[in-house]
């Protein structure tokens, strides 16, 4: 958009920006990519370097071997903890949102005009606010130290930004289609079912996998409320590592940190182009 | 709460409202409409209005943690407690300028990247989906990362500006007074790139080419251009990201709990760590609900001023 009258040093600039650009968003992984190939002897280096002198996979192997555990809590552990967090959370969310979206993006009622309206209200609040009677209501409930009782939270506390996602989709399919078919005599279920559901798919497909992430990366709401050790999901793992040892023993830290990583990286490539398109569509008018 | 308007009130029927024949049906009903409502409004009220509402009455109380331990109603003490609490207007202090500092910063360079993006340039697929990375990783892992650019010895920061001969190279940045809140905002700043990026790259892409165009056959440059097309075009979805980054930063914790865990010596405590403190380390519910009340009324604050803003700039 920006068109020079001089071109040429335009795009030089442009390209040295670029790069500056990359450089600032690149290093820091590249960084945690590096300590967690290095041998503890080249951490202790005064003078680090960027390429490994020597490259080795101990961090990793220590990392997965139990050897950075809180307590008997392992890596795998935690990781198996937050996939089962992640999957029932995601899961729910998508099944208790999908027909709340549908309304939200199809009538503008009252009820939908409040549903939208707490929708932004709810990324606004301190979380600190409803943790407390949450954590008293799930303490009367016996839920507190609990996957259940996380998830629950987990549900809640995704749902908003899983409503906004899927009722942009919803949007973004035809009323004609339905129309058509209702004409046809097709009641509201059959219309949802075989018309709605397999347009939608993509869009919850791209909406659970969101979800997963979220409740995955997610750290404040489990501090809160899982105190038993063998429920801890990683990154409470990795939190505790930091605190206890972690900032002595750089390698295996770093190792597990990207291991951590990799599972909502990975479905985040995936979903990303169609996340910023669903995201954005109806909020910037175009 | 269990009190339910009469739903059919409550959704105004779409715009068919029994006007053509087959429109009838096409539309929800409002009964419909409520059932499909219920699965998601029943925890979102149980589990998210009902606590907010609740959170709200307990910064009113003396509430504290333990069984069987008795609630009453006691006024505004927490909240006089709190003005004269020093470490609490310090952490307000604190919130506000690392919101601040990293909501502008946070603009000015996604800003910068969005109008780059939008360019035909080589390699900016790679420069985009760098920019996005952040969004993925778990709050936890970005602080463990930066902690490790941060070391004072085996650090790449300080390693960097030894060999460019710069001064600061044996500085501990998170263990440092002066020093560990310009280190954590810069966290701050990468941290929440993504979202403010991908906001301004859409809008820039949705100023039409032709306004552009215009101005350029006016003979209006580069410069001008920028400063009277995209960026009044830009103005709404400005206004939107950066309430909302204002919003978040403050709000935020994850970060700076494995960064410095509000460090050294309270100088990076924001207002969430604080809280967090008061109600599960030293039990103060009451307290810290007060404090998240507080947090609230700035909140509203920042809405309001934004809001005002945009409402003058409409009725311009």
């Amino acid at each position: 958009m920006i068109v020079s009258s001089r071109p040429k040093r335009a795009r030089t600039f442009q390209y040295t920006a670029l790069l500056l650009y990359m450089l600032f968003l690149a290093f820091p992984l590249l960084w945690l990519l590096s300590v967690s190939f290095k041998g503890p002897r080249e951490l202790v280096e005064l003078h680090p370097h960027l390429i490994p002198r020597e490259v080795t996979l101990s961090n990793y192997t220590d990392a997965l071997h139990g050897d950075i555990g809180i307590g008997d809590v392992t890596l795998l552990h935690a990781a198996w903890n937050s996939t089962k967090v992640a999957i029932l959370t995601s899961l729910l969310t998508t099944f208790v949102g999908l027909p709340a979206a549908y309304v939200l993006a199809r009538t503008r009622g009252l009820l939908s005009r409040l549903g939208l309206g707490w929708i932004l209200l709810s990324q606004m609040f301190p979380l600190i606010l409803i943790i407390i009677p949450i954590f008293l209501l799930l303490r009367t409930l016996h839920l507190t130290d609990s996957h259940t009782g996380l998830i629950f939270v987990y549900v809640v506390w995704t749902l908003p930004f899983i409503l906004w996602m899927l009722q942009s989709y919803v949007r973004g399919i035809p009323r004609d289609l339905e129309e058509a078919a209702m004409v046809d005599g097709a009641s509201r279920i059959t219309v949802l079912r075989t018309v709605i559901a397999p347009l939608l798919a993509p869009g919850i497909v791209v909406t659970a996998l969101f979800a997963f992430i979220t409740a995955w990366n997610e750290f404040f709401l489990a501090l809160v409320l899982l105190q038993t050790p063998s429920l801890t999901t990683l990154p409470l793992l990795l939190a505790r590592f930091v605190g206890v040892e972690g900032i002595v023993r750089l390698g295996p830290l770093a190792a597990s940190a990207l291991l951590a990583t990799l599972p909502s990286l990975l479905l985040f490539t995936i979903i990303q182009r169609w996340l910023t398109r669903g995201l954005l569509s109806g909020a910037v008018k175009g | 709460m269990t009190t339910v308007p009469e739903p059919r009130r409550l959704l105004r029927l779409g715009r068919g409202g029994g006007r053509g024949r087959g429109r009838a049906g096409v539309e929800l009903s409002g009964r419909e409409a409520f059932a499909l409502l219920i699965p998601a409004m029943l925890p979102i009220v149980v589990l998210s209005v009902a606590p907010l509402v609740r959170g709200i009455y307990l910064g009113f109380t003396d509430s504290r943690a333990g069984f069987g331990v008795k609630t009453s109603f006691i006024g505004v003490d927490n909240f006089q407690r709190l003005i004269h609490d020093n470490l609490f207007v310090n952490s307000f202090k604190i919130g506000l300028i690392w919101a601040g500092s990293v909501t502008f910063i946070q603009f000015c360079l996604a800003l910068g990247l969005a109008l780059l993006l939008s360019q035909p340039l080589r390699f900016r697929w790679l420069a985009r989906s760098l920019a996005l990375v952040p969004w993925a990783m778990p709050p936890v892992v970005v602080g463990i990362m930066w902690k490790l650019v941060f070391q004072p010895q085996a650090g790449v920061l300080n390693e960097l500006l030894y060999r460019a001969h710069l001064p600061g190279s044996n500085i501990d940045w998170l263990g440092d007074f002066t020093w560990a809140l310009p280190a954590v905002i810069l966290v701050g700043v990468w941290a929440g790139m993504p979202q403010t990026t991908v906001a301004l790259l859409a809008g820039v892409q949705s100023i039409q080419d032709e306004l552009h165009e215009a101005a350029a056959v006016d003979g209006a440059g580069t410069l001008r251009r920028f400063w009277t097309i995209t960026l009044p075009q830009l103005r709404p979805v400005i206004v939107a990201i950066t309430t909302l980054d204002l919003i978040w930063n403050f709000n935020s914790f994850g970060l700076i709990y494995v960064l410095t865990l509000g460090g050294p010596g309270h100088s990076t405590e924001l207002p969430m760590l604080f809280a967090y403190n008061e109600a599960f380390k030293y039990g103060e519910f009451g307290y810290a609900a007060a404090l998240g009340d507080a947090m609230v009324v700035v909140i509203a604050c920042i809405l309001v001023f934004n809001l005002y803003g945009r409402l003058k700039e409409t009725t311009r």
